[in-house]
């Protein structure tokens, strides 16, 4: 992704700041500008969920795309978060404890790098909630 | 609206075809095409084109003017358009051109697809590829195709207590049909050990779970039903014509392990086609990774959800199963040119409608369906062809 | 001074190396360098951690810790010696991943190891005269040793964020003296990827010689003596350096245990000295008093003199304790650390 494309969704991908929309309280990440439900009546409002969740399915990438390429395997997954919406990030953890139905939170990590001299992205990946014991 | 008829197809062979460019390729393709319907260049009124990444696999955009060019029909000047849906381009350049036909703006209409992936490494077609998915919220997080189809699996294995070994029953069996292919990319047998023990692309995903990268091209002609058989004894009548969209990601979708857009265009187009899937004798769809296959056969009816790694196990879908699918050994075995796949499939059903379709020949063939998906199910394309009108 | 610590937050990657697991790659004795450094395993970051990454989770904490707004923050610097940008601040991050941007002003430092407490200072300047309503100072680092050097042994990653303000302090700064001088102990030049440094040069005139001149003026100008203070931090690039000089200034090794959590963390470089203090903040009780000393290489050391207040028994389990980032780690062999570390070039 480009500088500016990555910095328009900056605020997002550090804090998941998504939407909600008003109307009918559905709450959207990502983003939306119209909320599917009400549409052209949709009252659409920022929205910081709270990072908690829980895996809905993942997957153990072995072979990444180039900027990928030196953090497989990882752990790919999507993230029903407890507001609703689901999202796809990455969980950090033991390859052997990723399991469906995971309670994870929220963590900020480097998401990739354009190159050693370019831009370094950061964002929302997920820690399990349980282990280790930390109280946050 | 008019009934449409092909009259007409074509295909290159498909793989890893390095002596071959992509405008040779096209080339190739639609001229047997022609050759097969038996016309003049001077008779096509229209093209439509299905390709998904000129712009990043060959660096080339502005297809639909290179075709019609190459395809010497420049001095003719007619309307030549590039359509783009990812992975189902060719399916929808498909429908296109039979919209065009139906509707009596055009008579005569080639659609084709055509995809050039071997030009560039296989990590810039890995992120080519990822470009179906929604870039900004999945690529940037490190979503890859095969990335995406492996979430969808591991829920299905958790949910309906799909194997790795049903999984792979569906490789082995579009490998045991590609090898009565001589078009296809594998012409030869794999078995489930070998499967299982390929290199892990995406966790339970295999290498050999995966259709293969590939350049190929494929063109059918159309026609008005009711001028067909001045061109051909075999014409093949389209029955339905149908596509539906989904969520551009596999997150925001209903239910991960259902593609609601081919649910719904396949419910178009047995309505359409006014069928039910029991009518269906055999059918291609989209099986970019093994369990794609397994969730298009629960999605389009033949089995219920849940059922779909079991009655591939079974043999439900072979040649001479119930439903034989991918006859043509599928995007799995055949090959995956991207753009080209959704026209290849029909292609095949032609073939098969015609009974030229050699050791593979499904007995009785009367009704057959494609079905093409672009991305992780963003869009579904599904055709209905039948021997009768 | 009316102003101190309003929260404090640490965060440490979960991945350890032994002492024993980097030895046997260059052939030296585990035993003898453990026992003369008192380090026998250090933190290592994440494939996709860095100095900015432990940073915001250490910056969440203190946020978490205390209840602060973020709004409020109205200055953020961040020490370290390893930002990952040589051109673009690790601050501007931290603040919009706290969510305290628009107004306020932010910059790094560099320091060597006593960045951070810099950061404090200048926080502490700018709250103390109403310029700014609270103020964050960082220490963090993925610090970087050459493989087969010294440093190797010890260097290691984490951070530690402190909010600086006037009300509802969690501890207040009594005093601070830093002491200053052109002394080139350790330095790692512009494009360089690993430090050099001046051997046992930077023990005595550097590291002794700065440590105890700023504790001791600190506590000559404030009237204070060792026995006033229930606990004492010293920059810790190893065991020895602040177990040494505690006895040089006259600290028991109880006033420095709660501190001195370099033998199972490393030196966390801008965040070791700020670790300590966490570590012993989680203990303390109302009323302790504390003396930090800081020492970067260059050199300069800054000294601290901290009293505690009721509201740390309020706020205390708002956040992680060090010693729970301490826990539950995870270790791996030099081969995977050296993956992370990026000391296998792709």
């Amino acid at each position: 992704m480009s500088v500016p494309r990555f910095w328009r969704r900056l605020k997002n991908l550090y804090n998941l700041i998504g939407t909600q929309c008003k109307k009918c309280g559905e709450y959207h990440y990502p983003p939306r500008t119209i909320c599917p439900k009400c549409r052209r009546s949709s009252l659409i409002v920022p929205y910081k969920f709270k990072g908690l969740g829980e895996v809905l399915t993942y997957t153990i990438v072995h072979s990444a795309a180039k900027d990928y390429a030196k953090h497989t395997p990882y752990i790919l997954a999507i993230i029903r978060l407890d507001e609703g919406p689901s999202l796809t990030s990455q969980v950090i953890c033991d390859h052997a404890d990723i399991h469906i139905g995971m309670k994870v939170k929220s963590t900020f990590r480097k998401l990739g790098e354009e190159s050693e001299k370019g831009m370094i992205y950061y964002g929302t990946k997920f820690v399990p909630l349980a282990t280790p014991p930390r109280k946050d | 609206m008019r009934d449409v008829a092909i009259i007409g197809v074509g295909c290159t062979e498909f793989g890893e075809l390095w002596d071959k460019s992509f405008r040779e390729l096209f080339v190739e393709a639609g001229i047997s095409a022609i050759e097969d319907a038996g016309i003049q260049g001077g008779k096509i009124d229209a093209l439509y084109v299905g390709n998904m990444s000129g712009g990043r696999f060959i660096e080339q955009e502005h297809i639909g003017s290179l075709i019609a060019d190459y395809a010497g029909l420049a001095s003719l000047n007619i309307p030549s358009t590039r359509v783009e849906a990812a992975c189902a381009s060719g399916g929808l350049a498909l429908r296109q051109g039979i919209i065009a036909v139906a509707s009596g703006y055009h008579d005569i209409v080639i659609a084709g697809g055509a995809e050039k992936m071997t030009d560039v490494d296989a990590e810039t077609t890995t992120d080519a590829l990822a470009a179906a998915a929604d870039r900004e919220w999945e690529g940037v997080m490190g979503a890859t195709f095969p990335g995406l189809y492996a979430m969808i699996a591991r829920l299905h294995m958790h949910r309906y207590g799909t194997t790795s070994e049903q999984l792979a029953s569906v490789a082995v069996k579009n490998h045991h049909n590609g090898m009565m292919n001589p078009k296809a990319q594998f012409q030869h047998e794999i078995s489930i050990e070998a499967v299982l023990n390929s290199v892990m692309v995406a966790d339970p995903l295999h290498v050999f779970d995966c259709s293969p990268i590939s350049d190929g091209a494929s063109a059918v002609v159309l026609a008005p039903a009711e001028v067909a058989r001045k061109y051909t004894d075999t014409p093949v009548y389209v029955k339905a014509s149908a596509q539906a969209s989904g969520t551009l990601s596999l997150h925001d979708r209903r239910d991960i392990t259902t593609l609601d857009a081919t649910v719904v265009a396949a419910k178009k187009a047995y309505n359409m086609a006014n069928v039910t899937p029991s009518d269906i004798d055999f059918a291609e769809v989209h099986d970019c990774f093994t369990i794609a296959e397994i969730c298009a056969i629960e999605d389009l009816g033949f089995v219920r959800k849940g059922d779909g790694g079991k009655a591939s196990q079974e043999g439900m879908t072979a040649i001479g199963g119930k439903i034989p699918i991918n006859t043509s050994g599928g995007l799995k075995a055949c090959g995956h040119p991207v753009g080209a796949t959704g026209v290849k499939q029909a292609v095949e059903i032609t073939m098969q409608l015609r009974g030229e379709a050699g050791k593979r020949q499904v007995d009785g063939a009367e009704i057959g369906l494609t079905h093409n998906v672009g991305g992780s199910g963003g869009t579904a394309v599904i055709h209905i062809f039948g021997r009768e009108r | 001074m009316n102003v101190g610590i309003v929260s404090y937050g640490a965060y440490i990657p979960r991945f350890r190396i032994k002492i024993e697991e980097i030895s046997k790659v260059w052939g030296d004795n585990a035993s003898s360098i453990a026992e003369g450094l008192m380090v026998f395993e250090k933190s290592v970051p994440d494939m996709d951690e860095d100095t900015i990454t432990i940073a915001v989770e250490a910056a969440r904490h203190a946020i978490n810790r205390a209840g602060v707004n973020p709004e409020r923050i109205e200055a953020i610097f961040t020490g370290s010696e390893s930002h990952p940008y040589a051109v673009k601040p690790t601050s501007t991050v931290v603040a919009e991943a706290i969510g305290a941007t628009p107004s306020l002003t932010a910059a790094d430092f560099q320091f060597a190891c006593k960045a951070g407490t810099a950061a404090i200072q200048a926080c502490l300047g700018m709250a103390d005269s109403g310029m700014i309503d609270l103020g964050m100072a960082i220490g963090s680092d993925v610090s970087q040793g050459a493989p087969g050097d010294a440093l190797e042994y010890t260097a290691a990653a984490g951070g530690v964020a402190y909010i600086i303000g006037k009300d509802k302090l969690v501890a207040k700064i009594e005093s601070t003296y830093s002491y200053t001088t052109d002394t080139p102990d350790f330095w790692r030049r512009e494009g360089m990827p690993y430090p050099e440094h001046g051997g046992r040069f930077t023990g005595e005139p550097a590291y002794f010689k700065h440590v105890t001149s700023a504790a001791s003026t600190l506590m000559n100008k404030m009237g204070t003596k060792p026995s006033d203070y229930n606990y004492a931090i010293f920059h810790q690039p190893n065991g020895k350096f602040p177990t040494r000089v505690a006895k040089m200034l006259g600290f028991s090794s109880e006033q420095i245990k709660p501190g001195l959590v370099v033998p199972r963390l490393g030196n966390t470089y801008s965040g070791s000295c700020m670790m300590g203090l966490a570590a012993t903040l989680d203990i303390a009780k109302p009323g302790d008093r504390i003396l930090m000393t800081a020492f970067g290489s260059g050199a300069g050391s800054d000294s601290f003199s901290i009293s505690v207040t009721d509201r740390i028994e309020e706020v205390r389990n708002g956040a992680p304790s060090v010693e729970q980032l301490l826990a539950n780690p995870i270790y791996i062999d030099y081969a995977r650390y050296a993956k992370h570390k990026g000391k296998i070039k792709l």
